[in-house]
Formats: C-alpha cells, sequence, structure tokens
C-alpha cells in the first residue's frame, strides 16, 4: 500500500465513530493475534515435549511433563525405522520434485505460449490440471492403487515417485505460469534476432528469466511431496515415507525421537522462509 | 511470432515448407507431451479404471471380475454407507464453516491493516504447514487427550467432571478437521479481500456509506470468488479425510474416507471401495464443475 492510498482511506475514517475505531486498532488485531496462538499452539507442544525425559521403560511420548532433556536429541537416530523412513522421504521427495518440475515447466510454457487455436486441446489440459488440484486425495490415492494391483506393479520407490510426481506437477505449472504471464517477449525476439539459436535463447535469455517461478513450482513440490500421507499411504507398500511411518507408529505408541524430527523440520523450514522473506524483501 | 520471426525457407520448395509449418506447429505438443503423458496415465486412466472397477462385479474367493454393468451398486453403496457419508458431509461442512467464520477477520485485518508486515503475518498463517499433516494430528490428540495439558488441567481444578472426554467424540473430529485445513481457508480469503481496489471502498464511504454498508455491499460481494474457492479448497478435502476421523475421533463417527481406506488397504474389497470413491468423486466434481462453471477453472490459480 503506497502511503498516499492510506491517507486517502484515512481522512474519511476519521470522521466514524469511536467504536469503529477501536475495532481496526484493538479488537481485530487482538483477535488474529489469538488465531496465530491457536495455530502455533500444537507447534509450541510438539517442540516443549520433544524435550520431555521418559521415566516409563518403554521409549514412547508421554502426556506427563518428566523432566527436561537432551537425550532424544542425542539419540535421534536410534530408531531405525524412523530413520530410514525420514531419508525415504527426502529421496523421494527430491526425485519427484526435479522431474515435476522440468514437466510442470514445460508444460507452462506451452500453455502460456500458444493459444488454442494453434494448441489444439489446450483447454481439455486446463481441465484436467484443475480437477487434479481439487480432486479429493483419496481417490486419487486409491485409483492408482487399483492400476498398480491391475498391472502388477510391485509397489515401493517406484510407484511411489510416479504417485508424486503426478500430483505435484499441476501445482509446478500453476506456480510456473503465474510468473511466466508477465513475461516480455520481446527480449527473445532480441536475442532471436541476435542470431541465437532456440535452444540457446531458452537457455541464456528465458530461463534465467524465469527462474523465481520455476524455484517457487519446485519449493512447492517439494514441500507437497515431503508432506504427503493419503497417496503415499496408498502406493508405498513396504517402504513407507516418513508420515506413512509415523502414522503406523503412533497406532502403537509414538517415540519421541518423532517430535525431534518435528522440530528440526520446523526450524529449518522456518529459517528458511524468514531469510527467503529478507532477501526479497531487500531486493525491493 | 510468426509475424516477426520469419520463416526459416520463405521461397522454397513445397514439401520443404510444408515441412517447416509442421515444425512450427510442433512446439506446444512436444512441450506438453511428458507432462500431458504423466497426467494422462496416472491420473485419468487410474480414475476411469476406478470407475469401470466400480462397475464389475468381482468374485471375493479368487479374485476375478467380470464387467457386470452394475450401475445399481453406485446407489446400493452410497445406501449400505449412509451414516458415513452423513458424518462426513456434517463434519466437514462444520470445520469449513468454521474456518470461514475464523478466518475472515484475520484475513481481513491482514489484507487492511498489515501494513509492511504483511509478508510476516502471511507465513504465521503458513506455519502449521511446516509441521508434518500426520505430527500435526498426533500433537492434537496429546492435547485433547483425557489426563493431557489441557483436560487434565481443567480435571485437576475440577472444572470439568473426571468423566469428561474430548478425545473419541465428533467435536474432537471437527476440531482436527478446522485446525489442518484453515490455512487453505485463509490464504484465499485474504487474496480476494487484497485485491479489491481501494478505491472503490473509498466511493462507498465518499457516498455516505457507514462501515457497516460498505462491508455487506462492497467487501463481501468482491470476496465471493475467494470465499467459493476457499470452500472448495477446505470442503473436498476435509469431506474425504481419514486421518483426523481416525486419530482424534477413534472408533466412532466413522467418516467415508476410512472406509474407502479399510476396503482398499485392510479388505481388498476393490470393487466396493471403487463405488464409493466413484460416489465421492461425484459429489467433489458436482463442486468443481459448479466453481469451473461460474468463475472458470483457471480463477483457482490465483488462490493457490
Amino acid at each position: 500500500m503506497s502511503p498516499t492510498t492510506t491517507r486517502r482511506l484515512d481522512a474519511p475514517r476519521r470522521e466514524r465513530s469511536a467504536l469503529s475505531r477501536r475495532l481496526g486498532k484493538f479488537v481485530l488485531p487482538t483477535y488474529s493475534g489469538l488465531v496465530i496462538v491457536y495455530l502455533v499452539l500444537p507447534i509450541a507442544v510438539m517442540v516443549v515435549y520433544s524435550f520431555n525425559r521418559v521415566t516409563s521403560g518403554l521409549q514412547l511420548v508421554s502426556f506427563a511433563w518428566n523432566g527436561f532433556t537432551f537425550q532424544w536429541y542425542k539419540q535421534w537416530s536410534s530408531v531405525p525405522g524412523l530413520t530410514s523412513a525420514f531419508w525415504l522421504s527426502i529421496r523421494l521427495a527430491v526425485v519427484s520434485t526435479i522431474i515435476a518440475t522440468v514437466l510442470g515447466t514445460l508444460l507452462a510454457i506451452a500453455l502460456v505460449r500458444y493459444r488454442s487455436a494453434r494448441f489444439h486441446g489446450k483447454g481439455a489440459i486446463e481441465q484436467i490440471l484443475f480437477l487434479n488440484i481439487a480432486a479429493p486425495e483419496i481417490v486419487m490415492g486409491a485409483s492408482l492403487l487399483g492400476i498398480f494391483v491391475t498391472f502388477n506393479v510391485a509397489r515401493g520407490f517406484v510407484t511411489l515417485v510416479l504417485a508424486h510426481v503426478m500430483f505435484s506437477i499441476a501445482y509446478v505449472t500453476v506456480t510456473v505460469r503465474a510468473r511466466l504471464s508477465g513475461f516480455d517477449r520481446s527480449l527473445e525476439e532480441a536475442a532471436y534476432d541476435l542470431g541465437a539459436k532456440p535452444l540457446a535463447t531458452f537457455r541464456l535469455v528465458t530461463l534465467p528469466l524465469i527462474m523465481p517461478g520455476v524455484l517457487a513450482g519446485a519449493l512447492m513440490a517439494f514441500a507437497i511431496s515431503i508432506d504427503d500421507f493419503v497417496t503415499s499411504n496408498f502406493v508405498s507398500g513396504s517402504s513407507a515415507p516418513f508420515p506413512v511411518w509415523v502414522y503406523g507408529a503412533s497406532r502403537v505408541g509414538t517415540p519421541p525421537q518423532v517430535f525431534v524430527f518435528g522440530t528440526v523440520i520446523f526450524g529449518v523450514g522456518i529459517v528458511l522462509a524468514i531469510l527467503s522473506l529478507g532477501l526479497s524483501r531487500k531486493r525491493s | 511470432m510468426e509475424q516477426l520471426v520469419p520463416a526459416n525457407h520463405p521461397g522454397g520448395v513445397g514439401r520443404q515448407r510444408r515441412l517447416s509449418a509442421w515444425r512450427r506447429r510442433l512446439p506446444p505438443y512436444l512441450l506438453s507431451l511428458p507432462a500431458g503423458l504423466w497426467l494422462l496415465l496416472l491420473f485419468i486412466v487410474p480414475l476411469v479404471m476406478m470407475l469401470s472397477m466400480s462397475l464389475k462385479t468381482c468374485d471375493p474367493a479368487s479374485g476375478a471380475c467380470v464387467m457386470t454393468w452394475s450401475w445399481g451398486r453406485l446407489p446400493h453403496s452410497v445406501n449400505l454407507y449412509r451414516a458415513q457419508f452423513v458424518t462426513s458431509l456434517i463434519f466437514a461442512a462444520a470445520a469449513t464453516l468454521i474456518d470461514l467464520v475464523v478466518s475472515f477477520p484475520i484475513a481481513y485485518w491482514i489484507a487492511f491493516h498489515g501494513g509492511r508486515r504483511k509478508n510476516f503475518f502471511l507465513i504465521m498463517l503458513l506455519v502449521p504447514f511446516f509441521v508434518s499433516f500426520i505430527i500435526r494430528t498426533l500433537v492434537w490428540e496429546f492435547i485433547l487427550s483425557n489426563n493431557g495439558i489441557f483436560l487434565g488441567f481443567l480435571k485437576h481444578n475440577h472444572l470439568v467432571p473426571s468423566g469428561f472426554h474430548v478425545l473419541g467424540t465428533g467435536f474432537a473430529v471437527v476440531a482436527g478437521l478446522a485446525y489442518n485445513y484453515l490455512p487453505f481457508t485463509a490464504l484465499p480469503l485474504y487474496v480476494a479481500i487484497e485485491r479489491i481496489d481501494r478505491r472503490v471502498l473509498d466511493a462507498a464511504y465518499d457516498l455516505y456509506a457507514n462501515r457497516r454498508a460498505a462491508f455487506m455491499r462492497v467487501i463481501l460481494p468482491l470476496t465471493i470468488p475467494g470465499i467459493f474457492a476457499a470452500f472448495l479448497l477446505t470442503f473436498i478435502p476435509a469431506f474425504g479425510d481419514y486421518v483426523n476421523q481416525e486419530i482424534l475421533g477413534g472408533t466412532s463417527n466413522t467418516m467415508i474416507g476410512t472406509v474407502i481406506q479399510n476396503s482398499f488397504l485392510v479388505n481388498s474389497d476393490y470393487a466396493g471401495g471403487a463405488s464409493l470413491s466413484v460416489v465421492l468423486l461425484a459429489v467433489s466434481l458436482v463442486g468443481i464443475w459448479l466453481y469451473a462453471r461460474l468463475l472458470g477453472s483457471r480463477t483457482i490459480e490465483e488462490y493457490l
């Protein structure tokens, strides 16, 4: 908001009642603060209980506070299934993000560049993307399991990648396309006029320009992939990624290390988010 | 592009010209082929196969299925699991309504009064997404458990009877759904409110609208696409959700997602699970179709 609009908005507002001014100055900020507390509360509980001592013989999280300990951070990798599930999730997210980002970016370029007169089926692809984003995940997961069973595809890392790329492409395409729509085509034409071949133009002009959009799409794909439970639960077979493993374990009892992983992932994510926020502010 | 970049062979022979015209027509298809194929084979084909599976009849002993075009199974399975469909509908609707009511004021406040810290507040709205969905729900189980932090405190001070419990009730499930999907509601609302042209609002005030009238007759109508998007992005996943129900709802109040998951992963009743999934998809498609019809399918992208 520019300062001029603020002033213009404020001018008539001064005449309005004290009550409505209090609403903007006091009630809404307090309310918003409370909502944010509500959103942060479970995360705070997770962080606090990752430092909770365990007194019973079974090393499982308990509701009672038994005292502060770093034990679970020191023994972060002592639950074998959990650690391997975590690394599986990371590998899966990296592989499916790379594939989905490449495929989704190419599709986004096609959708932005070509009008439907020269690109038959464009409308259909747009409908499919929309359906892919809006369809209930359980239906996608169940139907994928259906074809894997029908064609006797062994469930494991490959089926997980197939599924994760499937539900990430649409998000990448949509994100990249949003950034592409303000793209200045004359820069590419200048490259052509200077004798650059299409591939060189793409590599030297187009790609650097759309890179922020591509990175945003990749980040989105990574976040969706690493947190996916429903589809993964259907297609993972015996190789359970992190969320599937945690869910399975929680039905018996949650090892405290789950909260350690949760806390560390949360910390890394929030630091990255704040850093990128600082960077974008500096740039602007 | 055609006008600006001359064709490679302006005066070439016919065959060559046809070839180059063909090559110029190819790029959109080549660019969209890999992603299109992936989505076709792993999204569309599975859905179509699931529809066909739901119309087949399977022999429980051998597992062999024969196409019998049993369209009657769809209403039959709705009837059979009517209670679960109704539970899902009520829970998802309640959670969506709570989310809309809770997040509208904060979305409004961030959009209109967020000032320079807008992005910071938006990250705060997204904070739950930095923790895995499953862990978030587990922590709610933790918080709401009988002698947990919250109820344990209340019971210790005799504020609630000792037999009082939240976990295992529909209330806990709705609370979990509402928490987990709140950002999906808040963000589209924020985008819609943020996009309102302040000059329109100024005009309303200049025409002697009071705050209430400006809200009811300017802000709210202009936010309707965002409300619809928020509804779609919250209600559809909440309707098919089974994690909240399984972790927070215990064995009671089974939702349709649980039934679908069990028929595929526990009972291996693929035909039954498929027909329920088809019904679930059909219900969602009504909302998706209405949205695309009224607002256009591309507008949803603006709210993601």
